[in-house]
């Protein structure tokens, strides 16, 4: 999976939990929490998706690394190249 | 038609799920209506068959019309209440050319919104709601504005709070989570709901309904979580019998109840049954909730942001995971002597998570 797919799923279940957010705006260094209102709820139901659609199970030891989108992305790309 | 609020007076049936003839049981989901908490499933209470539906699809009715009669199983049917006259759709809905106009600036496909005007025409609401966008929380704010204005108005709210060491919820979800797969890994609200749940147990008068001038405390502790919508409203669903519920329980219920609340698909009986209310308000550095009572119930709990904060252990100072948890409660009927006893209890219950 290249980087721009990897970042096109992220940003599809991140679309499911905050449908009325303009992910263009997104900034790629900060942190998603923050930027889009997500509570830990909403944080919990985000990772379950990126668990869903790509089968990687972030530990909880691990929130901090993707904390922001290119974290994120930098994170599942290292994970799925293992 | 259910009264899912205090303040709800009418709902409009969308669509019926089941068909006269049909077989329903307790629980089952047999009609949508369109309230100002948004779309809600209709359960039924009784068992049977659905005899006659009363109420036709796109009509708007008063809260307490019946919606149709079910005979229940072995028995005869309910009394049969007036039906409620309403235009029938005939052929394809006919569609105003502004609401018309509205749907093309909307991308919105008029053919297939289901209209709620005279003879099943499409109207401007119905074009907005079936967009998705405004409409809902504009009148979920008006119904949220209604019921807090009567709890400011008759409720006379006392506020007491209490600083909780999290410090042992905070070690045990650590451990909890460590071999946990993501979908089953618990946040801190389940722990914080279940220790309010069970201590209610011992708090009946928390757990309350004010009725036609007093409390007539209720057997079931079913928790309204506060919710809110990304669209500006607020919804307290249901955690039923949340005392019951383990805490792996309470946050899968949880999950499925946010899902559902922001999809606009919760079940009547989850907006009608709640016996208190909690809300948890500390993601965006909210230290102290001071919670509004939502009518009829008596008491709100609330809490704030776990913080690294000074606490003193055996005459010395530690740093632990601190939480404020407060409550509203109606004067009427409990004292903040009771309330002062329920917080404590909370907290104790907090200082071994392993045993909820």
């Amino acid at each position: 999976m290249t980087r721009d797919e990897l970042r096109q799923a992220v940003l599809g279940v991140l679309k499911d939990i905050a449908p009325e957010a303009d992910l263009s705006r997104l900034a790629p260094d900060a942190p998603i929490r923050d930027q889009l209102d997500i509570d830990s709820i909403d944080f919990m139901r985000f990772l379950i998706g990126i668990n869903e659609k790509l089968h990687v199970d972030v530990p909880e030891a691990d929130y901090q690394k993707v904390a922001s989108l290119n974290g994120m992305l930098q994170y599942l790309g290292d994970r799925l190249s293992a | 038609m259910p009264a899912l609020g205090a303040d709800m007076t009418a709902g409009r049936l969308i669509a019926w799920l089941k068909r006269p003839g049909e077989t329903v049981t307790r629980g089952d989901i047999i009609a949508e209506v369109d309230t100002d908490k948004g779309v809600i499933e209709v359960e039924v209470f009784t068992s049977g068959v659905l005899e006659k539906t009363l109420v036709e699809p796109g009509a708007k009715v008063p809260v307490g019309t019946p919606l149709a009669v079910i005979r229940e199983a072995g028995g005869t049917p309910a009394p049969a209440p007036t039906p409620v006259a309403v235009p029938t759709p005939e052929g394809r809905a006919p569609v105003s050319p502004a609401a018309r106009r509205l749907a093309a600036e909307l991308g919105v496909d008029p053919a297939a919104v289901r209209g709620s005007g005279p003879e099943g025409a499409v109207t401007l609401e119905d074009v907005r709601r079936a967009s998705g966008k405004g409409v809902r929380g504009e009148r979920m704010r008006q119904a949220v504005a209604a019921a807090v204005t009567r709890s400011k108005r008759e409720i006379p709210h006392y506020y007491i709070g209490h600083t909780i060491d999290l410090g042992p919820v905070t070690t045990w979800l650590a451990e909890q989570n460590r071999d946990r797969p993501v979908a089953r890994r618990l946040v801190h609200s389940a722990v914080l709901l279940k220790a309010v749940a069970v201590t209610l147990r011992d708090f009946p008068e928390l757990n309350a309904r004010w009725v036609e001038g007093r409390a007539a405390p209720i057997a079931d502790i079913n928790v309204g979580l506060a919710i809110s919508l990304r669209d500006g409203g607020l919804v307290a669903p249901a955690l039923h019998h949340a005392d019951r519920l383990s805490v792996d329980e309470l946050m899968s219920t949880t999950l499925d109840l946010v899902e559902r609340a922001r999809a606009g698909t919760l079940r009547s009986s989850e907006l009608s049954d709640p016996t208190i209310t909690v809300t948890i308000l500390g993601e965006r550095g909210v230290d102290t909730v001071y919670g509004v009572i939502y009518p009829p119930q008596v008491a709100i709990v609330g809490f704030g942001k776990v913080v690294q904060g000074a606490w003193v252990v055996d005459g010395g100072v530690v740093v632990r995971p601190l939480v404020r948890a407060t409550l509203a409660a109606d004067h009427r009927v409990s004292d903040g002597h009771r309330g002062a006893l329920f917080l404590a209890g909370v907290a104790d219950r907090l200082r071994e998570p392993g045993r909820l």
